[in-house]
């Protein structure tokens, strides 16, 4: 079959729908995009957070590197490798200030990390010093930073200069471009690794972040110490003997005078004792993977230690009971918004157009009214000296020494986040009973029901949509409430989110605020899911 | 090295220098961050209204996020737009920004005023320069109030840290931060542990639950707060007897609103408050914060601040130019947490140990709650 135009009418049709499609597409697109943009992107990228630990590995490179070696369970410290390794990480970390970073992130799972990271960075030029000094006696050329780039310059080191350039790009997170104004040469690289690595990272940081001119200044002590390892090979000093290069000479005189011996393990050990402890170590190696499980454990009570998952002690046991008690507390809003709203829904729904518009508007004033305002007027109606105290005592119901406690407590929380949610409920109620057809009720009775029995096998049958969707809203936004549990809640009617708000405002810890996040997020759409499983998800109207 | 010449420059020529330079390569939009209320006020009064008075054109703008500024500059450095100039924060969360790299590291000697008397900057702080990026403004303390008129008959009025944990003597309520800082402190004083070694006792598991046990004594009886209002609003609203907050809420309670509450100034912790240059700001606005911090934290204008709010000065060569209330025209000094009357036993906060130590009791204590 053709169409007008002479083309099959199935092609025709196809493409008159396709632009239909891209049509309604390009008309949804602003939203689509905003949507995107200002909720998906955010909300994927800031769970992320909950595995993402670059951190260990972007800081300590090399250390994490030659930690792999080290066996965990022998109850020892790692050996020289290790720390000669932690030494050039740390001195690069020190001066890009992101040392300070990593002992925030490990003293989330190790205490008095924080500040041995801190103290310790912050010596690293210290410990470098000892060595500079010793080369310094020996050759005053050493003290010039032109007669260094004159040695370490020239050419055949480009790959080292690109793996140094990544491993800054790792740790600062900038990307590092501009021109180095530096080449490693080939022969120096054979000749001293060490040195050219610790000096092209002197030379970039130079040129890039500082924006010096590499030969105009003085190198790093890192770069002295480097040499000093160097040297300790004994391969080393058979080559420099043979070495023909710039700065020959005075590299021969170093290889053959008294240097300080390279003690890395004892000069940090030497900073903080804590540097020979093990258990410190462990926490390095168990947090050196560029993604953690670690943050999810500690968010359901467990932590991740060298020998698995194990449960946390019992005195630091906390988010699965916030968990539980958020759900649980959460439902008996819900219940409870049930109870009182339904009655006042039948009632909007059944009462004349004027006196409903009334009581409406009765219903929406508190809506429209501030959240702080409404839960600090709870505070002033239930606090022990509050309205409803005072009223209750000069009924005398209640003795003046026993005044009820209804806040500061799980009471506080109910009560207040009850009346505060009950519009939620009232509202999805109101416009399903609106659409009750009223003379069903009537037939009930006329055949024989009676009130009890016509509500309870015509009329609420109809409403439980109504409560389906006033349920569902209630119930998630219970989940995540965060202000009325802080104000009212004391100590036993807080919820999961003041946690989550404790963890990305105050400890600054975004790992386990994301993955407590997640964790409540995955619980929503799992209670979605069951509901969808039991009602119906057909069953939710909202109007 | 062209900001440090300016300064020293600006040191040379005296603080009016400052103003012909500013046109040049100063912003003239300054957003300063704090936390608002009656502190925000002082600072408004004190610092920046004769700075914009002296350098025309410069136009300041307040936002009381303080609170949370911590997260909103760990936000804003990652987005890659800072939009805070000089933001006023504890020492401690100067010491955690400062960590992150989140603040700009200060030059105390270089970058801030000497005293009139040619003390460096250094020196006229002293101790108070806590980290490398914290520009101290006021020492404030975290205090007991009580309410004079609920003191049961014939005993004394509380003036022990320790009455606050004999709910025998002084029945009733009592607020108490919803955090370990300062609390455990208080316990373990409580509990027999010598002042001087409250840290080292704090910094072992044994010592940790020591301090709770004696915080589970009155447990029953302690209304938690998280913020500085409420313990003068649970006190004045006779919820609570006596209650731990900020000396200047306290203050603030009693001499301007004539609520019947005493000062227990008995271990109080001093703190320290001051401000912070965030990391990552423009040449321009960073020379304009550096020089609006030069001036701000100069000896008269610290002492200038404590005319609207009972807060010590952070320079010793500002405490004898503390003066008389703005507008209650009473002596200010008395009312000093720093005043050698209400000084006889006070507790330095201990900022090293809670940065390291903060995570770790904070849960432990949270989960003690939570019991």
């Amino acid at each position: 079959m053709l169409a007008a135009d002479g083309t099959p009418l199935k092609a025709s049709l196809g493409r008159a729908l396709r632009r239909q499609k891209i049509r309604a597409l390009a008309l949804i697109a602003p939203l689509l995009l905003f949507v995107l943009l200002t909720f998906v992107v955010p909300i994927v990228s800031m769970l992320f957070r909950s595995v993402e630990n670059q951190i260990v590995s972007g800081t300590l490179p090399g250390t994490v590197v030659a930690l792999e070696s080290w066996d965990a369970g022998s109850g020892g410290i790692p050996s020289e490798d290790v720390f000669q390794n932690l030494f050039f990480d740390m001195f690069n970390a020190a001066e890009a200030k992101e040392h300070t970073k990593l002992g925030t992130r490990l003293n989330y799972e190790n205490t008095g990390l924080a500040s041995m990271f801190r103290t310790s960075g912050r010596s690293m030029d210290d410990v470098g010093e000892v060595f500079q000094d010793a080369i310094e006696d020996v050759d005053d050329q050493f003290e010039d930073g032109a007669f260094w780039f004159a040695m370490m310059n020239g050419a055949g080191g480009e790959d080292l200069l690109r793996e140094r350039l990544e491993r800054w790009v790792d740790l600062t997170g900038d990307d590092m471009r501009g021109d180095v104004g530096f080449v490693p040469s080939a022969e120096i690289v054979e000749l001293l690794p060490t040195t050219a690595a610790a000096y092209t990272d002197f030379a970039i940081w130079t040129a890039i972040e500082d924006e010096d001119v590499v030969a105009e200044e003085d190198p790093w002590e890192a770069v002295y110490a480097a040499l000093v390892v160097d040297l300790e090979n004994p391969a080393t000093g058979t080559a420099i003997a043979a070495y023909e290069g710039e700065g020959a000479e005075a590299l021969q005189a170093i290889a053959a005078a008294e240097m300080p011996k390279a003690d890395f393990t004892a000069a940090f050990a030497d900073l903080d004792e804590d540097w020979a402890n093990t258990d410190v170590w462990k926490t390095i190696e168990v947090y050196s993977s560029a993604y953690t499980t670690g943050y999810f454990l500690n968010s359901v009570d467990r932590e991740l230690t060298p020998d698995g998952v194990e449960l946390r002690p019992d005195n630091e046991r906390l988010y699965i009971k916030l968990f539980g008690r958020t759900m649980w507390m959460s439902m008996i809003i819900t219940l409870s918004c049930i109870i009182l709203g339904y009655p006042v829904a039948w009632l909007l729904a059944n009462l004349p157009m004027k006196s409903a518009n009334v009581l409406m508007i009765l219903v929406l004033l508190p809506f429209w009214t501030s959240l702080l305002v409404r839960t600090s007027a709870w505070k002033v109606l239930l606090q022990q000296q509050g309205v409803i105290n005072e009223l209750l005592v000069w009924l005398g119901f209640v003795d003046d020494a026993n005044r009820l406690i209804l806040m500061n407590n799980s009471t506080g929380t109910i009560i207040a986040m009850t009346h505060i949610l009950l519009p939620f409920m009232i509202l999805p109620l109101y416009s399903v009973m609106k659409t009750i057809n009223p003379t069903y009720l009537r037939a009930a009775k006329s055949l024989g029901a009676t009130n009890i029995t016509a509500f309870r096998r015509v009329y609420f049958p109809q409403s439980v949509p109504g409560i389906g969707a006033g349920s569902i809203l209630v119930f998630i936004l219970a989940i995540g409430y965060y202000i009325t549990p802080e104000i009212v809640g004391g100590t036993d009617g807080v919820f999961i989110s003041n946690r989550i708000a404790y963890h990305i405002s105050r400890s600054l810890n975004w790992g386990l605020a994301a993955a407590l996040g997640t964790i409540l997020l995955v619980l929503v759409l799992a209670l979605y899911w069951v509901y969808d499983q039991i009602v119906g998800i057909d069953n939710v109207k909202l109007g | 090295m062209k900001l440090t010449k300016t300064l020293l420059a600006t040191t040379a020529l005296g603080l009016s220098a400052a103003s012909v330079m500013a046109d040049g390569h100063m912003s003239s939009d300054m957003t300063l961050v704090s936390w608002g209320g009656a502190y925000q006020a002082s600072q408004s009064a004190a610092y920046s209204d004769p700075y914009v008075a002296m350098n025309e054109g410069v136009t300041v703008t307040w936002d009381e996020s303080s609170a949370e500024a911590v997260a909103k500059l760990r936000a804003m450095n990652e987005a890659g737009s800072i939009t805070w100039d000089v933001v006023d924060v504890v020492a401690a969360d100067a010491l955690r920004l400062c960590d992150e790299g989140l603040a700009l590291e200060i030059d105390a000697d270089e970058q801030l005023a000497p005293a009139p008397d040619g003390t460096s900057a250094e020196d006229d702080f002293g101790d108070l320069l806590v980290g490398d990026c914290f520009i101290p403004q006021i020492v404030y303390s975290t205090t007991f109030g009580y309410r004079t008129d609920l003191v049961p008959d014939g005993v004394d009025a509380p003036d022990n840290i320790c009455d606050v944990f004999d709910l025998e003597t002084y029945p009733g309520m009592r607020a108490l931060e919803k955090r370990p800082i300062n609390n455990v402190e208080w316990a373990l004083l409580c509990d027999g542990v010598a002042k001087e070694d409250v840290y080292d006792v704090l910094s072992t598991e044994e010592g940790q639950e020591q301090a709770l046990a004696k915080l589970d004594t009155i447990r029953d009886s302690v209304i938690w707060w998280s913020a500085g209002a409420d313990t003068p609003q649970l006190l004045a609203d006779g919820e609570v007897f006596m209650g731990s907050t900020y000396n200047g809420r306290l203050f603030a309670a009693i001499e301007e609103q004539d609520q019947p509450i005493g000062m227990m100034w008995d271990a109080q912790v001093f703190d320290l408050d001051g401000w912070i240059i965030p990391a990552g700001l423009s040449e321009e606005r960073e020379a304009r914060a550096l020089d609006f911090v030069y001036f701000a934290t100069d000896t008269q204008r610290l002492a200038d601040q404590a005319k609207y709010i009972s807060y010590g000065p952070a320079r010793m060569s500002s405490a004898p130019l503390v003066g008389q209330h703005a507008t209650l025209g009473i002596d200010m000094a008395p009312h000093m947490p720093t005043d050698p009357n209400n000084a006889a036993n006070t507790f330095l906060y201990n900022y090293e140990f809670w940065a390291d130590y903060r995570d770790d009791i904070d849960a432990k204590f949270q989960a003690w709650l939570a019991q």
